[in-house]
């Protein structure tokens, strides 16, 4: 009978140190990948501001659109369609989004609500340009480009990122203080609308923020519905400009007038979106070490 | 003894009580708020059918393996644009798959409890810059310093041998839009996989690590078979977000209408080219056309979407106590 090898219990002092050097070769590159991935924001960050800053004047600010030989005007035309459509959008998007997440957050488990967080997902994954060609043929085919249908493309942007964030904070708010209101004898509208929004109120604000902060510089929607106007409108049934349009345009312009221009929309984006992300990101931290 | 006024305890009309003091109201608002989600799903996918559909009686399943999109000659095929579509985005998986998960392993496992929230929020802002921003960023920036060098290195070397990797190159390629993209999902990447990894039991870590292996041996051989599903979905929604990025794809790609043999070919991807052309689409076959191309891009999404909850959710299924 041929006994079988001890096994080796232990392994040799070279394999163990073959085992360190690939644990520490590991290990450091992971670190080193986290570092490369801050590199492209800093980087982004930097040249929007240094490309960004000399752009940046009074007249780019108040003045509408002119050709580059008396100067290229400014872009005050579609600082004042973005916040038309923007508006706009959070007007249709927050009460459906809030309201809807009330449903939600009530109905977690019926077949119903599965399938209306599962709708929540794919909203949020789909493909903006998907949405601006949806809004296309529902709201511009046969009327033409206007302004109320980019605010609705934009809306529907909107939707899910509110709707999420307030099913997710709702579900925070202490059932407690739910059974309290209703053995009071409050009715659910007014336990729902008095005592369940307001403790749910940062959160809520913070999933405005940062939906206001996704369609900032959303293009690709407006392309199909709001379609972009050089000239200075407020009216909603006509084609507006929006900052993140103007920028695209001028981007590809083969003028370097232009294209200093678009570096400048670029800056006034990027501040707004990180300013909203950051601030949105400091309320609920604030909240969560309370 | 006086007789005391009965108080009165409810004050009932018929009405109040048929609305349930305001509650049937309150539940048909928030059921059609909750409603109106689903119809745009729904809406989607219906109004897109429709409105592509000259197309589809044109053309049938000829308009996906169909090359020649010829819009003067009323010729639509859609293949150069699939291809462009899955070459990006693979080249974006290629690049941003390891250094995602990395990442996410470093945040979950190595990273210091103070940096980890600073770092993490780092990660996911490259996620908030807009697509039209990383677009000006690459047309400016990012392939004159990079892109150019790189791609004339590739051709160079492996050029000399692998016709996917033969020039001519100009800048605007497969790759920079490749390139571009993966910097855009790398946070969708590294966010969810770091929530997949740090709902991995504590308990297998440790049985692990009891057991006598290193650090890297523990991440390496019982975390992240583990998470595997997890971060395997993380990856599909990643891709999904590639495939439908449409600004900084269209400015990057070169917009060609041909079907590229190389990565440092000019292409067009199936958004940009919804994007480019729709303002010259003058027929209404044309615009059917990049319609159907739309459709296409709905049920990727939608597909990949499924998929990838599913995946996610089978992971933090596994750890009820533990909440990925």
């Amino acid at each position: 009978m041929v006994r079988p090898a001890p096994a080796r219990l232990i392994s040799s002092s070279s394999r163990r140190q073959s085992r360190r050097i690939v644990n520490g070769i590991m290990l450091g590159l992971t670190g080193l990948a986290t570092l490369l991935a801050l590199i492209p924001l800093i980087w982004i960050i930097a040249s929007v501001l240094i490309n960004g800053a000399p752009a940046l004047s009074v007249d780019f600010f108040t003045q509408t659109f002119a050709p580059t030989d008396v100067g290229g005007g400014g872009i005050l035309h579609a600082i004042v369609g973005s916040g038309i459509l923007i508006g706009l959008a959070s007007l249709m998007a927050i009460p459906v989004g809030v309201l809807g997440a009330f449903y939600i957050a009530n109905h977690q488990n019926t077949p119903l609500g599965l399938a209306m967080r599962f709708g929540t997902d794919v909203l949020s994954g789909l493909p903006s340009i998907v949405v601006g060609l949806f809004v296309y043929t529902i709201a511009v085919a046969g009327h033409g480009y206007t302004a109320f249908s980019g605010a609705v493309a934009l809306a529907i942007m909107m939707l899910p990122v509110v709707l999420r964030t307030t099913e997710e904070m709702l579900k925070l708010v202490p059932r407690s203080l739910n059974e309290a209101s209703l053995g009071l004898g409050a009715p659910v509208w007014k336990t729902s609308l008095v005592v369940l929004l307001p403790a749910a109120l940062t959160g809520i604000v913070t999933g405005i923020m940062l939906a206001i902060a996704r369609v900032a510089g959303e293009t690709a929607p407006l392309l199909f519905t709001a379609q972009g106007n050089n000239v200075f409108s407020t009216d909603l049934g006509q084609p507006i400009a929006a900052l993140p349009l103007v920028l695209f345009k001028y981007a590809t312009d083969p003028d370097p007038v232009r294209n200093t221009q678009a570096w400048g929309i670029s800056f006034i984006i990027v501040v707004f979106v990180l300013v909203l992300n950051i601030g949105a990101r400091l309320l609920t931290s604030q909240r969560t070490r309370r | 003894m006086a007789s005391l006024t009965k108080p009165r305890l409810m004050t009932r009309s018929p009405l109040q009580k048929w609305l349930q003091h305001g509650d049937l109201p309150f539940r048909i608002i928030i059921l059609g708020s909750a409603l109106i989600l689903l119809g745009l799903m729904i809406g989607v996918g219906l109004m897109l059918w429709l409105a592509s559909g000259p197309t589809r009686t044109r053309f049938g399943l000829g308009f996906v393996t169909g090359a020649e999109w010829n819009p003067t000659g009323d010729i639509f095929g859609a293949v150069p644009f699939i291809v462009g579509t899955l070459a990006t985005s693979l080249i974006a998986l290629v690049v941003a798959v390891p250094l995602g998960v990395a990442i996410a392993i470093f945040l979950s496992e190595l990273c210091p409890q103070r940096l980890r929230a600073p770092l993490g929020m780092m990660v996911e802002l490259l996620a908030a810059i807009p697509s039209v921003v990383y677009g000006v960023w690459g047309i400016f920036v990012f392939i004159p310093s990079v892109v150019q060098p790189v791609g004339d290195f590739l051709s160079n070397t492996l050029g000399v041998a692998l016709p996917l990797f033969q020039g001519p190159f100009f800048g605007s390629s497969l790759l920079a839009a490749g390139l571009i993209l993966s910097v855009m999902i790398l946070p969708t990447i590294s966010a969810i996989s770091r929530d997949v990894l740090l709902a991995v039991p504590q308990a297998q870590r440790e049985a692990s690590l009891g057991l006598g292996s290193t650090r890297w041996e523990m991440i390496w051989k019982a975390m992240l078979p583990y998470a595997l599903s997890g971060i395997l979905g993380a990856i599909i929604l990643g891709l999904g977000r590639a495939l439908g990025e449409t600004m900084a794809v269209t400015m990057t790609i070169g917009n060609v209408t041909q079907l590229p043999s190389s990565v440092l070919n000019p292409g067009y991807s199936m958004a940009s080219v919804i994007a480019n052309e729709w303002g010259e689409s003058r027929t209404e076959l044309y615009a059917s056309a990049l319609l159907q191309i739309g459709l296409l891009l709905f049920f990727m999404s939608l597909i990949l979407n499924l998929l990838a909850r599913l995946l996610v959710w089978s992971v933090s299924r596994k750890n009820p106590e533990q909440r990925a």
